[in-house]
């Protein structure tokens, strides 16, 4: 049952100890096949334990930087409740039928008397490096940019990057209408649907308006449609909207 | 190749400086450069190198005897991509924000020749107790390579150490610096420095200093660095 090659693993433990290679007699199969059996399961049992206790801190700071990004671009909400898009259509949580993790979904902020204020709606799309992925607030009543926020980018450093690092640019997507025009930094007429790019990150600028773009045209008619329809599924009527 | 009496103290200092695995052994030269961006990137780096490193080295040299010669390197892999795992979870629980800067090259330790290397090479033939020491050492060497590169290229690139600016207003930050070129101008430079104090006889006077035996770069624990192995 032995098919050990005594002469290769004899080379192959060139760099060992020599004592080692005279001392040990060459081990079965079935040794070496248990070893590494034995090693694996305390392996994957270890690094379940870790998992089992990184998991909740991971998602908790995940659901943080989100709650955070939220509040940002939607100029601090009174609160702020999650909207699932089913069939067509924006529900919110509690009418929702499907499973709600897998279900595309933007979140409406609201004033103190529950009046919705804006959506936030997270974007991805490629930029110059790696996809970037942003959220930014809505006002469909305006149609206008609340405010943008990059959550992910892998962007160059000091050139790319400035879409998050670069206050002036973030600040443009405060209160610009929609669909957002770039222009060169420069070629600006003062019109209110225009952007500024960033001198020499043209392309990870552009991405971003065209991301947010093309994020209103997937969401824009169910959207619409939610909110001429009072701004509230749950059944809140009334609303002089 | 009889095992060399060594103090303890040899052991450790051996990696931190005159066999340092960046500057001197040319491992781990795939972190030295990626990720080396900035002075907090480069020691979370270091760090999580080192916990693996130690973690490795005491649990192999700890079972040494178990593990069949034909199965180790197998073996001697599961064990550092465990560390790395739990490294991973850890850092990405503890430190998100350092996390997410570190992107893919926490899980790319895996193949830090480095690591493999002072298994095979030391802590797979000697006790435990040396086998941290000498895990230490070449930890402290990495780190300590790790934050000198960092720190040239934040200082430079970003005008900053630590995140606080070192310049008045009107430094223009080199760009340059934090970029992938960056990263190899700073440890051709460094290199070149290094290799310059040693041709100056800087090794010489560390002997007597340590009285570490010079065989030049590496000593009896034999090559470290796998044919191709290096990423």
């Amino acid at each position: 049952m032995s098919v050990d090659l005594p002469t290769v693993s004899a080379d192959s433990g060139g760099e060992a100890a020599e004592t080692d290679v005279a001392v040990r007699p060459p081990a079965s199969s079935v040794r070496l096949v248990a070893t590494l059996a034995v090693a694996g399961a305390l392996a994957g049992l270890l690094i379940v334990l870790v998992h089992e206790w990184s998991e909740p801190r991971i998602e908790a700071h995940r659901a943080r930087v989100l709650a955070e990004a939220i509040d940002e671009v939607l100029a601090s909400p009174a609160s702020t409740d999650a909207l699932y898009l089913e069939n067509g259509a924006l529900v919110d949580g509690a009418a929702v039928t499907a499973d709600t993790t897998t279900l595309d979904r933007v979140w409406v902020g609201r004033d103190r008397a529950g009046v919705p204020v804006g959506v936030a709606s997270v974007a991805a799309a490629a930029g110059f490096q790696d996809e970037i992925r942003l959220i930014f607030g809505y006002d469909p009543a305006a149609g206008a940019v609340l405010g943008m926020k990059v959550l992910e980018s892998r962007e160059t450093p000091g050139l790319g990057d400035k879409i998050e690092k670069d206050s002036a640019f973030v600040s443009e997507f405060r209160g610009v209408l929609a669909p957002l025009v770039g222009v060169k930094a420069g070629k600006a007429t003062g019109a209110e649907d225009e952007v500024d790019m960033i001198t020499g990150a043209t392309i990870s600028s552009v991405a971003i308006v065209e991301m947010i773009n093309a994020r209103l045209v997937e969401i824009g008619e169910p959207l619409g449609r939610w909110w001429s329809g009072g701004g509230s599924s749950a059944g809140a009527v009334g609303d002089d909207r | 190749m009889s095992p060399r009496v060594t103090t303890p103290g040899e052991d450790f200092v051996r990696g931190v400086w005159r066999e340092n695995p960046v500057l001197v052994q040319l491992l781990g030269l795939c972190p030295a450069l990626a990720v080396t961006n900035s002075v907090a990137n480069a020691l979370a780096m270091g760090l999580a190198t080192f916990f693996v490193l130690m973690g490795s080295s005491v649990l192999v040299s700890s079972i040494k005897r178990l593990i069949p010669k034909e199965v180790r390197i197998s073996a001697y892999i599961l064990i550092i991509a465990t560390f790395v795992t739990i490294a991973d979870m850890v850092l990405a629980a503890v430190v998100p924000e350092i996390h997410k800067a570190l992107g893919a090259f926490i899980a790319l330790i895996v193949v830090n020749c480095m690591i493999l290397g002072r298994q095979e090479a030391f802590a797979s033939k000697q006790p435990v107790g040396r086998a941290a020491l000498d895990a230490a050492g070449t930890g402290v060497g990495f780190i300590i390579a790790m934050v000198m590169i960092g720190g040239i290229r934040e200082v430079l690139g970003n005008g900053t150490f630590l995140g606080a600016a070192l310049f008045g207003s009107g430094f223009e930050p080199w760009i340059v610096m934090i970029l992938p070129p960056g990263g190899f101008f700073t440890l051709g430079i460094l290199l070149l420095l290094f290799a310059g104090w040693e041709e100056r006889g800087g090794a010489e006077r560390a002997e007597r200093t340590w009285r570490v035996p010079v065989t030049r770069r590496v000593s009896d624990v034999g090559p470290v660095a796998a044919p191709g192995g290096e990423r």
